[in-house]
C-alpha cells in the first residue's frame, strides 16, 4: 500500500497475523537458544525493559472468619461476587457502595505490564492502578472486586484461573460491571443522537433473575477481562 | 480443551467419530471465518460445545446467528463447536486473534483433539495475500487447495475431476536457487503450521484458500464457500448458488454505524 508521500507501508491485517512473528518462531530453537533467550528476558525485566513476568499473584489478607479459607486449604465460600473492571466501574463502587464501616479489604492482585503496575498498599488513591477484594462484614460470603488496573491479553486467563481457583463455584452468582466507549457501539443510527450513557447486559442462561436493562444486541461484543 | 454444551437429550453431542471437521484459519480478510459463518447460519447448525483455551483473545456477545427474539439470548464466545450429524459435519468457529506466542500450543492441542475425537478428516478454510502472487497466479482462478498425503490418496482424483488448482510451492531462496521449493502461505495465519503438522502426523487434512486483500471480504467468503460446496455438496448447487447461503444477523453494520444527519 502506497501513501501520499510515495513510501510503501504494510497494511495492518484484520486477521491479526504478523508474518514476521511466524517466521521468527518457525526457526527451530536449540536448548542453547532457549537458555540465551531466558537470560535476555531476565535481564530486560531487571532493567525495566519490554519483557515482563506473566505471573500474577493473588494475596488474601484474611485474618479471621471461619467461612473463608486460603487457596492452600479450602476454597473461599462465596455466594455473590461483584467485579468492577476499569476506572469508571471502580469509581462507581467507591462512590456508591464501598465504605470503611461495612466493607473490609481481604485480598489484592499484584501484577505488572506495559500499561500499569498495581500499587503495593491496600490504602489506594482513586488515581492508582489497583485490584482489591473487599468482603461485606455483615455477610462474609459477599465479595467485591475493584479492578482499575489494565490486565493485559496474555494475563487475563491467568487472572481468571487464580481468582476463581480460590472460590467455591456452586451457588456463586457473579456480576461484572464494566464500561465501553459509546463510539464503539454498533447501531443503525449514528451514536451522536444516542442518549448516553446507557446500560446493556449479557447474561448466561443459568442467570434467572430480572435484568434491569436491555440485552446487548448483535453485532456488539465485549472483549478483554470482562469477556474472559 | 473441548467443553461440551449441556444439551439434555445428548443427541450425538460430542461424538465426532468419522465426521468431517470444518474450521477456519484466522487469516487475511478473515475470509475463512466469514465462510464458516455462512455454513453455520445456512445449515442451521446446533452448538455442541466450546474450547476453553488461553490462546485466543477473550470476547463474548449474544447469539450471532439469531433469527428472532427467542434465540437471540444465548451467549457466544471466541471458539465454539457446531454439529450437523445428518451430514457428519462438525464445525469449529474461531472469533478472535491469537494471543502472542500462543498459536503453536493451540495448534498442538487442536490436532490432539482431532485425533482423540477420531474425526475422519479436517478441512481448513483460509486465505493468502493477493499481492504476493507471482505472474502466473495473477491469471485464472484465485482459489487453491492443498491435501495431506493421506487425504491425497482418498480424494486426489476428485480434485482432478473438479479441475481444481493445487497451491504452488515457491522457491526457498528466490533469485539465488530456484530448485528448492517450499510451501509459503503469506497472510494465512496458522494454515501452514496446521498443514505441515498434519502431514507429519498422518492426519487427513485439506486446505481450501483464496487469494484476497483486506477490504469488503464478503464476496471472497461467498467464493470460498461455493468452492467448498463443489466438493462437499453441503447445499444443492443450483445456477445462482450465492443466493442459497444465509447471511447471519451479526454481519450487520460491518462497516460502522449510520451517519449523523448533521454531517450533510
Amino acid at each position: 500500500m502506497a501513501t501520499f508521500f510515495g513510501e510503501v507501508v504494510v497494511a495492518p491485517s484484520r486477521a491479526g497475523v504478523d508474518d514476521e512473528e511466524w517466521a521468527e518462531e518457525a526457526r527451530e530453537e536449540t536448548p542453547e537458544d532457549r537458555e540465551i533467550r531466558r537470560e535476555l528476558e531476565k535481564k530486560r525485566y531487571r532493567s525495566g525493559g519490554a519483557a515482563r513476568p506473566l505471573e500474577i499473584d493473588v494475596l488474601w489478607t484474611l485474618k479471621s472468619g471461619p467461612s473463608l479459607g486460603s487457596s492452600a486449604d479450602q476454597p473461599l465460600v462465596c455466594s455473590e461476587l461483584i467485579v468492577a473492571i476499569g476506572h469508571s466501574a471502580a469509581a462507581f463502587l467507591s462512590s456508591f457502595i464501598l465504605d470503611s464501616v461495612c466493607w473490609e479489604v481481604v485480598g489484592v492482585v499484584k501484577l505488572w505490564n506495559e500499561w500499569c503496575r498495581t500499587s503495593n498498599t491496600t490504602n489506594v488513591l482513586p488515581t492508582d492502578s489497583f485490584c482489591l477484594f473487599y468482603r461485606l462484614i455483615s455477610d462474609p460470603t459477599v465479595l467485591l472486586c475493584q479492578c482499575s488496573c489494565y490486565v493485559a491479553e496474555d494475563q487475563q486467563f491467568q487472572w481468571l484461573e487464580k481468582v476463581f481457583g480460590c472460590m467455591q463455584k456452586e451457588g456463586l452468582q457473579v456480576t461484572i460491571l464494566s464500561t465501553c466507549p459509546v463510539a464503539d457501539y454498533k447501531t443503525q443510527e449514528s451514536t451522536l443522537t444516542l442518549p448516553a450513557p446507557f446500560l446493556k447486559a449479557l447474561k448466561t442462561k443459568e442467570f434467572k433473575e430480572q435484568i434491569c436493562c436491555p440485552l446487548l444486541e448483535q453485532p456488539n461484543i465485549v472483549r478483554d477481562l470482562p469477556a474472559a | 480443551m473441548f467443553v461440551p454444551c449441556d444439551r439434555g437429550g445428548g443427541s450425538a453431542g460430542s461424538d465426532f467419530k468419522g465426521f468431517t471437521l470444518l474450521m477456519p484459519a484466522v487469516s487475511v480478510g478473515n475470509v475463512g471465518q466469514l465462510a464458516i459463518d455462512l455454513v453455520i447460519s445456512t445449515l442451521n447448525m446446533t452448538k455442541v460445545g466450546y474450547f476453553y483455551t488461553d490462546c485466543l483473545v477473550p470476547m463474548v456477545g449474544n447469539n450471532p446467528y439469531a433469527t428472532a427474539e427467542e434465540n437471540s439470548m444465548e451467549l457466544s464466545i471466541n471458539a465454539e463447536v457446531y454439529s450437523l450429524p445428518s451430514k457428519k459435519l462438525v464445525v469449529l468457529q474461531i472469533r478472535s486473534p491469537f494471543i502472542k506466542n500462543k498459536y503453536r500450543p493451540f495448534c498442538q492441542t487442536l490436532l490432539s483433539w482431532v485425533k482423540n475425537s477420531k474425526c475422519a478428516r479436517v478441512v481448513v478454510l483460509s486465505s493468502s495475500h493477493a499481492y504476493q502472487r507471482d505472474d502466473e497466479q495473477l491469471l485464472g482462478t484465485p482459489l487453491r487447495y492443498l491435501l495431506t498425503p493421506d487425504l491425497e490418496k482418498a480424494v486426489g482424483g476428485l480434485m482432478q475431476e473438479l479441475n481444481w488448482k493445487e497451491m504452488e510451492k515457491v522457491a526457498a531462496y528466490p533469485g539465488i536457487n530456484d530448485t528448492e521449493k517450499v510451501l509459503h502461505i503469506p497472510g494465512g495465519g496458522i494454515t501452514k503450521l496446521l498443514f505441515t503438522e498434519s502431514c507429519s502426523e498422518g492426519i487427513q487434512m485439506a486446505v481450501l484458500l483464496k487469494f484476497c486483500s483486506e477490504g469488503d471480504n464478503i464476496p471472497d467468503a461467498f467464493a470460498l464457500v461455493n468452492y467448498l460446496n463443489e466438493w462437499l455438496q453441503l447445499i444443492k448447487s443450483e445456477v445462482n448458488t450465492s443466493s442459497q447461503w444465509k447471511i447471519p444477523s451479526s454481519w450487520r453494520l460491518l462497516f460502522g454505524n449510520g451517519l449523523p444527519p448533521a454531517l450533510f
